[in-house]
């Protein structure tokens, strides 16, 4: 059976179904939406959603709620993740599982509201102080959107860390029919919690697992949660080995385990000389090209990648074997092809198709300016 | 309430406070836990969350809940723990730093008469960082950062919050031998609450100033600010004001799937990009998904995107949507198939799309707007002077798009209609405007 839905409806769905059961937002295009939605839809699943004063309140209503024990989901656009920086430190610090959407529109600053863009991509990845390692993902269409959303849940519960969903003002609020089996209800994992009979300690970890065990504020234990440095305890110390283990753990928990983070979709044809990395509203146009070039006889591969961070460097490698050109599209002005530059062998040529005036990429600009036709 | 009696919620083997010598952060410190004692509160319903700054490292020594946070945050994490835990007795201590950089949400919080105790530990200006003035340093206060003396005036933090009406506020200093009793009937009260209590900063605002106890006093003279409890005035706690609000909505479905049984067939074979040009506040959008539903019925596979300025009510307002018999990726149209230009406004907005369409090409053109400048063949509609009803202008996207399916039978006109009965406030002008389409072209 067919449905109209918008990516932002889908997201929602998908929060929905993964068991999220507190929102706050603040409003912003092209994320309100979302905004409303959640306000509209928590109650009947007895959630709470709340439009917070701003965005930086947003982010701590989140927080707060999440070591309560709740699923928590928040969405803005670009200005919004600006003012959410400090906190996404915090949620990585504190290990806070948490679902931020940004639905991007053209930047910087308030850049074009209602115009689209991709050009968020490194800010989520480094846009707080320390420079740890967060997980993004893209979603490519709107059932992409559901299913990412569940995937972003699981992820966020189970590494205890803030997790993106990546995704445009293009995907979020254009209507487009999904077939309804296109929608794949990801089981979400539940967030690892301590007995009531054993000791609780808050960020004590054990060499099978870099994630604490969790236990809620109005638990049965006790919680000490602190966005400083702190030792296994959350009490604040500057013991130089205490704050290397944790310091190395925030990364390696996420670092160690990209097999299980890394999504792609890939389109890879045998002897292709040419491969389309893309992700987002663009991979739409690049399975197009795809497809118009392939019937003039090209051999072409593409990736689409779904987790942007970490990268999913085995992935893209594979792809990449016998390949002699990159072509990567984006609305921006080369972001990620950053990414693919540090991964190609010598000789491999990068080539990037790039638009930032708030118009799509049309799978005719990318075989023309990447010479497929 | 606890089955055993609960004699301090103070870590013992933690004492004595790592503050310095005469700092009145201990002396509020030791009295919360006086106030809790008097209240003996589970201290797993406990939360005590800290701000940044020396006020921030008294939550290690509770033997509650703990969350410390961001310079000027602690209100939010604060907010949002209750939120999501009403049972929760969330304390939130910062100091007068903490205020300065959380001033909003305070005069939030208290707006919103979330059930947090606010304990301000203000003693005029940040100690952790070197002694720089804050919201409260007294006019002509030296500090490290005013050296030649404050010239702000002082803010009145419980005045802030209570003319934001915060349900409960009070003023008092770390000297106060009743300070016990003034925390629990802050702890106690259901809503906001906030205690502003002055203190001595013994490493900074003391040596800098020569100041000390009596001229903390004379000071609040000096500004007219009384102490004591202020403001008690309840009011509905915002967890409880929320449950009540949603009451009625829980049990139903949460975004529920809105299926849509194809029971029209379309002849289309292949894909066709539509563009319709209009104005805001004359329904193009919700016309146009009306249209998209009336596809999916018809089996179609649809896209649609808006295009419209930041201003809602004024300017362009463009649907672009296409139509296939296929799954559709790429959702731009470079150049239509057909374009229907019914408003003024829409016409810059697609004159590049206008000037891509060629002969094979169709726009249905408001007979007013016309000529315009393309290769297209141009059908024009003429509106106004067929029929006074048809003068009303948001419903001439329907009467165009009906004209349309009369003239290529992309799907059955009766899909459309089905489409616009949806919703039954509009459903009758939305047909009326179809069966005006059909006597138009007839
Ligand atoms: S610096 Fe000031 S506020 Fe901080 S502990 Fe020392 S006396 Fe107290």
């Amino acid at each position: 059976m067919r449905e109209l839905m918008t990516g932002a409806q889908a997201i929602v769905r998908g929060a929905i179904d993964a068991g999220c059961d507190f929102f706050a937002g603040y409003p912003i295009t092209p994320a309100t939406d979302i905004l409303l939605y959640m306000l509209h839809e928590l109650p009947k699943v007895s959630g709470t959603a709340i439009q917070a004063e701003d965005e930086i309140a947003s982010m701590g209503f989140c927080i707060g709620a999440a070591m309560t024990g709740k699923r928590v989901l928040t969405a803005t656009s670009g200005p919004g993740i600006s003012l959410y920086s400090e906190n996404i430190g915090l949620a990585i610090m504190g290990e806070v599982p948490m679902v931020i959407v940004d639905v991007q529109r053209m930047g910087p600053a308030t850049g074009g509201a209602t115009t689209v863009g991709q050009g968020d991509i490194q800010f989520l990845r480094w846009g707080t102080s320390g420079g740890y390692p967060v997980v993004v993902l893209s979603p490519t269409n709107a059932p992409d959107c559901y299913n990412l959303t569940c995937r972003a849940f699981d992820l966020a519960e189970r590494f205890r860390i803030p997790v993106f969903l990546a995704t445009d003002k293009e995907i979020a609020l254009t209507l487009v029919t999904v077939e309804e089996d296109e929608l794949i209800r990801f089981p979400v994992r539940k967030r690892q919690v301590v007995s009531q009979e054993n000791e609780f300690i808050p960020y004590k970890t054990s060499p099978t697992n870099q994630v604490p065990l969790f236990s809620p504020f109005g638990g049965s234990h006790l919680l000490r949660f602190t966005t400083s440095t702190h030792d296994e305890y959350g009490q604040l110390t500057k013991n130089p080995a205490k704050v290397r283990l944790l310091n190395e753990r925030l990364a390696s928990k996420v670092e160690d385990s990209i097999d299980e983070i890394s999504l792609v979709k890939s389109d890879l044809v045998d002897g292709a000389d040419i491969l389309i990395i893309s992700y987002g509203v663009t991979s739409l146009a690049v399975a197009e090209a795809v497809q118009i070039a392939r019937q003039a006889g090209k051999r072409v591969s593409c990736l689409a990648v779904q987790t942007l961070w970490p990268v999913p460097e085995k992935e893209i490698r594979a792809a990449l074997h016998g390949v002699r050109k990159v072509i990567v599209p984006e609305l921006n002005l080369g972001q990620y092809r950053l990414e693919v530059e540090r991964l190609v062998r010598d000789g491999v040529e990068v080539l990037g198709v790039n638009r930032v005036d708030g118009e799509l990429i049309s799978p005719q600009e990318i075989l023309h300016q990447g010479g497929l036709l | 309430m606890t089955d055993q009696t609960v004699l301090s919620y103070l870590d013992e083997n933690l004492l004595p406070f790592f503050f310095c010598p005469g700092c009145g952060h201990g002396m509020i410190t030791e009295q919360l836990n006086a106030a809790l004692v008097k209240l003996q509160l589970d201290p797993h319903k406990v939360v005590i969350v800290t701000d940044i700054g020396c006020s921030g490292l008294a939550d290690k020594y509770f033997t509650t809940n703990a969350f410390h946070g961001l310079h000027g945050r602690s209100v939010t994490y604060a907010t949002g723990i209750k939120l999501a835990n009403p049972e929760l007795k969330v304390i939130v201590l910062m100091g007068d730093g903490g205020c300065g950089i959380g001033g909003h949400h305070l005069i939030n919080a208290a707006r919103r008469n979330i059930g947090v105790t606010v304990i301000v530990f203000n003693n005029f200006n940040y100690g952790m960082t070197g002694g720089e003035h804050s919201v409260t340093t007294p006019m002509g206060g030296l500090t490290s950062s005013t050296p030649f003396g404050q010239l702000e005036k002082t803010m009145d933090i419980c005045q802030t919050v209570a003319v934001n009406s915060a349900s409960f506020t009070a003023r008092t200093t770390s000297f106060e031998k009743s300070l016990p009793d003034m925390l629990a009937a802050a702890i106690q009260n259901e809503g906001f609450s906030l205690v502003d209590i002055w203190e001595l900063c013994t490493a900074y605002y003391v040596p800098n100033n020569r100041f000390n106890k009596s001229m903390l006093l004379s000071s609040l003279d000096q500004l007219g600010f009384k102490t004591g409890i202020l403001q008690h005035t309840p009011r509905a706690e915002y967890t409880q004001a929320y449950r009540e609000s949603v009451a009625l909505q829980a049990g139903k479905p949460a975004m529920p799937a809105h299926p849509i049984q194809a029971r029209y067939r379309s002849d289309l074979d292949k894909r066709m990009g539509m563009v319709i040009a209009g104005a805001a506040g004359k329904k193009i959008n919700s016309a146009a998904s009306l249209f998209c539903r009336a596809a999916v019925l018809s089996n179609l596979w649809v896209s649609q995107r808006n295009d419209y300025p930041v201003t809602v009510k004024s300017g362009h307002s463009v649907s672009e949507v296409i139509l296939s018999p296929e799954q559709i990726g790429y959702t731009g149209i470079t150049k239509p198939e057909v374009l229907l230009l019914l408003f003024k406004e829409g016409l810059p907005a697609v004159k590049s799309q206008l000037d891509m369409m060629d002969e094979q090409g169709i726009v249905y053109a408001n007979s007013e707007l016309l000529p315009i400048h393309t290769r297209a063949r141009v059908v024009p509609l003429g509106f106004k002077k067929s029929d006074t009803w048809a003068a009303k202008k948001e419903y001439w996207v329907i009467i165009a798009l009906a004209r349309l399916l009369l003239d290529t039978n992309f799907f059955p006109l009766d899909a459309f209609k089905e489409a616009v009965s949806g919703r039954a406030e509009f459903a009758d002008n939305n047909l009326r405007a179809i069966e005006f389409a059909l006597r138009l072209s007839a």
